[in-house]
């Protein structure tokens, strides 16, 4: 009997030991094959005049809130040129427009405009990516100016009584480091390495449960995520809508750039594959990535 | 006849040595492979800079990889989860092992094994929906997700490993301990917390740092309601744990933050290895 017991403790100390070791490791490995889930839609839709088979490597270099949108071209390009690779290595967007200038990629990725020292490359914008500012409905608040939201972000502004709201104090909810709706939303605020988070969630579906949630709380999330539960500011009076986005009006965004070499000739692997992912061939599947297509 | 069994004697030999083998492999691979991955970053940030780092700032311009907070949190939270799980799983096991009655223990014992096979999500979810914005009202807090939070789901979960463990142990006391103990002269309860207790006292441990293990490796069901932010732990405060550390930036990490990631699962795996090795002592010692 006290063997038995024994055996039975250090057996179930052991599978503790292992699930807990597996835990950790088991939970994260999820998240990245959520990104790159084989995308269905727009397959059907290929060019008909499209047929000609082309080979070769297309080196794309850059921003890593663009990984998504990415990960769904090239998955969709590989079915429509299976002999073409497109490679993605997420490096940043100041490095893929130095990667374009120098040559060391076919196409850098940039989530921002080329600035007017960064000459010899041109930028072709594939996407834009809207952000929501969601509340809480029983907030009253229903517009900010960009200004208010960084305030808001930083802890500047503590409680809602500043912005014309009942008293409470801000929760200011985001997404973890790394996320690009995170990046996005801070490049955008101006706000890098300032916002104080009161919680830092890993996906936009709990960061809405959680607005949805408390009466206090604002946070950000792609504009395709926003639903009933929560209520989307408008900034500067602009509603964030599709339109708003694509006609430039609604502030919190920004474009996905494809930045290409003014001088070197694109292969025609690369070009063929810039040509399809801004056509409205792609605009379905940049849609499922979260970001508006810009294709008409 | 014997000759005939003697071949398929061997292969199921090899067999079974293979099934064992499998456990020691996967320890082997698991423990190289973190600790291959996981010393380049601390080797780059500093030993002392890393365990001891009061900021965690892994996208920042400067990035900055102290880990401290994550390692208070995970203590914090797990003693606090020891300290209100195990009065309640202790005397759980007292209740089912020496006072129930067979058809109560019957009721309640069931009831604790649910409680051990219902998956940690499930547990994060009803603490996010329920218990957060509980905590919320309740403490007039701006947002309810904590380290307080944390506490009481890790409390809850760790119960059924308390609980199960234990009561085995109690059972196992010899019945004439509590025999000659009752015919001295002594009550029931007398008996059972002066007599059958400590001698199930090994027992009881084990099962303390069992729970210590399953809470500290806990990270499902705390990420969704701790808040994850990288705050130097306070009871109301917004906090991350070892585990939750790794888990929330993973997916988008790269360079040296994906590399500092594998050497905090390096820190947490040697916590967890350092609670077996206790466990393991605590047992050994019951043998001796």
């Amino acid at each position: 009997m006290k063997k038995r017991s024994l055996a039975l403790m250090l057996s179930a100390a052991l599978c503790v030991g292992l699930l807990a070791g597996c835990g950790g490791t088991g939970d994260t490995a999820q998240s990245p094959a959520a990104g790159s889930n084989s995308p269905v839609a727009g397959q059907s839709q290929a060019p008909a005049g499209d047929n000609i088979q082309l080979t070769g490597t297309v080196n794309t270099n850059g921003s890593t809130s663009m990984e998504s949108v990415m990960g769904y071209l090239i998955e969709a390009y590989k079915e429509l040129q299976p002999g073409v690779t497109v490679n993605y290595t997420g490096s940043g967007s100041g490095a893929g427009i130095t990667g374009a200038q120098e040559g060391t990629c076919d196409i850098g990725l940039a989530s921002r405009d080329l600035k007017d020292e960064e000459t010899g490359v041109k930028q072709i914008t594939v996407a834009k990516d809207g952000i929501a500012i969601v509340v809480n409905p029983q907030n009253p608040v229903a517009d900010l100016s960009l200004e208010q939201i960084a305030a808001l972000a930083t802890g500047e502004i503590g409680n809602w009584s500043e912005v014309g709201g009942s008293d409470g104090q801000v929760v200011f909810i985001g997404r973890e480091a790394g996320s690009g709706t995170r990046d996005g939303f801070e490049s955008i605020t101006g706000t890098e390495d300032a916002c104080k988070y009161q919680n830092e969630l890993t996906s936009t579906g709990e960061v809405v449960a959680n607005v949805a949630s408390n009466p206090n709380a604002i946070g950000y999330v792609s504009l395709s995520a926003v639903d009933d539960t929560v209520k989307a500011l408008t900034v500067g009076g602009v509603a964030p809508s599709e339109e708003a986005v694509l006609d430039g009006s609604y502030a919190i965004q920004r474009n996905f750039n494809f930045i290409v070499s003014d001088s070197a000739a694109l292969s025609a692997a690369a070009d063929a594959f810039i040509q399809w992912a801004t056509s409205t061939d792609a605009s379905a599947l940049i849609a499922d990535a979260g970001a508006v297509p810009v294709a008409k | 006849m014997k000759q005939k069994l003697r071949p398929l004697e061997v292969i199921m030999n090899v067999l079974f040595l293979l099934c064992g083998l499998v456990a020691i492999v996967f320890v082997l691979f698991i423990s190289i492979y973190l600790i291959l991955s996981g010393l380049p970053a601390i080797r780059e940030i500093g030993l002392a800079d890393f365990l001891f780092g009061r900021e965690w700032a892994s996208t920042a311009a400067e990035p900055k990889f102290g880990i401290l907070p994550f390692i208070l949190t995970s203590v914090y939270g797990t003693a606090g989860a020891i300290l209100l799980g195990v009065p309640v799983g202790f005397l759980t096991a007292v209740f089912l092992a020496k006072i129930a009655s067979p058809r109560l223990a019957g009721l309640v014992r069931p009831a604790v094994d649910l409680l051990a096979g219902i998956p940690s999500v499930v547990y994060g979810l009803i603490g996010m929906m329920v218990l957060v914005p509980t905590v919320r009202e309740l403490f007039h807090l701006p947002d309810g997700a904590s380290l307080f939070c944390a506490i009481l789901v890790l409390a809850v979960m760790i119960l059924p490993s308390i609980i199960s463990v234990s009561e085995t142990a109690l059972k196992a006391v010899p019945r004439e301990y509590e025999e000659a103990s009752l015919a001295l002269g002594a009550t029931h309860i007398e008996t059972v917390f002066r007599v059958s207790v400590p001698a199930a006292s090994s027992g009881i441990a084990a099962s303390i740092v069992l729970g210590i293990g399953r809470a500290i490796g806990e990270a499902m069901a705390i990420i969704m309601v701790a808040g994850n932010v990288a705050n130097m732990p306070g009871l109301f405060q917004s906090v991350r744990f070892l585990t939750t550390a790794v888990a929330s930036e993973m997916a988008y990490a790269s360079g040296l933050q994906r590399q500092a990631l594998y050497s905090i699962a390096l820190v947490l795996f040697l916590f967890i290895m350092l609670i077996n090795v206790i466990l393991n002592t605590l047992l050994k010692r019951k043998k001796g």
